[in-house]
């Protein structure tokens, strides 16, 4: 076992884990966050996606200890109480989703999105950008839509904070 | 997965010494490839040296002649890196063309190169634009590194530290990539410098990554698509599987191929 300690989601958290433990399990079983889910385990679908100090990553294929030292964010930790992250509120709105599996990984990415190319956001860069992110539902055109929304309002979010 | 101890070092020297502390131990960089293997558990190391606490690994340095790219720098970071796209804009590009957004977001070149996936992006740019790969022991120019199908020169205690591109030639990375894995059914790096053309091809060889020997040689007496026309691979030495047939891979090598020439060109 190893001693493992990191802020998940702003709150500081340590374990022993098996080296083995991939990040996905410890997030799911060790500290029962299980909006983070395990769809193909193969790197592909991105059901699985959480930040790491603030960047995407596919969290079945990393290790716990890997995260070690480090800050993980999953879709839990995005909203505001009870009020949903602007992101969170798109998808909503314009109906991103239907069984909901692929959503807090398509979200995540989505906001490592907005870290990087900005709130003014196009289709192909959102398409290009939902590149590892499966969905069978929808066929994707709401997700867009959403995304686009919800990169916009945070923008506007942005601005009003800066007034 | 196997059990496996596990160890972050905060540098080389400590890395080399638990590298060769056992048997069986290996190196962990992004660990795009290495944690798929271990949990289809085709690989069974006695413990893993992660080389993620080692911060000169992820140097990337643009000097007069050489871009240097540490082994630990992330696919993510080269393809935004604005020394990169000053430098060799074509690796930048290729950078960007690896996997998904999170994958690059981990994957490294140093673990790209090590693996050498007959399949992978970055073997081409090496071998085309003449890289040297720098380890904790020596120098290997990149045509004595790829030795074979996820075979290289790279002995078992040896760690890549980083890659040393020469700057200067004009470069185009063309890839056709399998929709699912994004690996590069045929992909094609033209690097041109002083009237020497090279073309390195990857996704297609048996052999892993090659030069293309006959289209260098046309390319040198005229640079255009057009010079490749009467060209083909010769299927016998193409890779066949699911995705394509080896006439297909051969056909779509020569496409990438002319197209990016025609970028270079424009």
């Amino acid at each position: 076992m190893t001693q493992i300690a990191m802020t998940v989601n702003g709150r500081a958290v340590s374990a022993d884990v098996e080296p083995r433990t991939l990040l996905v399990q410890f997030l799911r079983e060790n500290l029962l966050l299980t909006g983070t889910h395990v769809g193909c385990d193969t790197s592909q679908c991105g059901a699985c996606v959480v930040h790491l100090d603030g960047a995407a990553v596919k969290s079945c294929t990393m290790l716990a200890v890997q995260a070690d030292g480090h800050a993980v964010t999953t879709i839990e930790g995005i909203a505001d109480g009870a009020t949903l992250h602007p992101m969170q509120e798109a998808f909503r709105e314009h109906h991103g989703l239907q069984c909901g599996f692929c959503t807090p990984g398509m979200i995540m990415t989505a906001l490592d999105l907005v870290a990087h190319h900005g709130a003014d956001l196009d289709e192909p860069t959102i398409r290009a950008h939902l590149d590892g992110n499966l969905c069978r539902c929808t066929g994707y055109h709401n997700i867009v839509k959403a995304v686009e929304a919800g990169a916009k309002s945070m923008g506007s979010a942005l601005k009003h904070a800066a007034e | 997965m196997y059990a496996f101890d596990y160890q972050r070092p905060a540098g080389l020297d400590e890395a080399l010494a638990a590298l060769r502390a056992g048997e069986d131990v290996k190196v962990l960089a992004g660990g795009q490839t290495l944690l798929p293997t271990l949990k289809q558990r085709l690989a069974q190391p006695s413990a893993l040296v992660d080389l993620a606490a080692i911060p000169e690994l992820s140097r990337i340095e643009h000097g007069p002649y050489f871009l240097t790219i540490g082994a630990m720098a992330r696919h993510a970071e080269v393809a935004a890196s604005p020394m990169v796209a000053e430098a060799i804009p074509a690796l930048a590009e290729l950078a960007g063309l690896i996997g998904d957004p999170a994958v690059r977001n981990r994957g490294t070149i140093g673990g790209s190169i090590a693996n050498n996936d007959p399949t992978a992006d970055y073997p081409a740019a090496c071998l085309a634009l003449g890289a040297t790969v720098v380890t904790s022991t020596r120098r290997i120019a990149a045509e004595d590194f790829f030795t074979g199908l996820f075979e290289t020169a790279l002995a078992e205690d040896e760690v890549i530290l980083a890659v040393e591109f020469p700057v200067g030639a004009r470069a185009a990375y063309r890839k056709f990539r399998n929709p699912a894995s994004r690996y590069a059914m045929a992909g094609v790096f033209v690097a041109a410098r002083d009237g020497e053309v090279r073309v390195a091809v990857t996704g297609a060889g048996q052999g892993g990554v090659f030069r293309w020997n006959d289209a260098e040689a046309a390319l040198s007496a005229d640079f255009s698509p057009a010079a490749l026309d009467g060209l083909t691979l010769d299927p016998s030495d193409v890779m066949a599987d699911l995705h394509g047939s080896a006439e297909y891979r051969a056909q779509l090598v020569k496409v990438m191929a002319k197209r990016a020439v025609a970028a270079i060109a424009s």
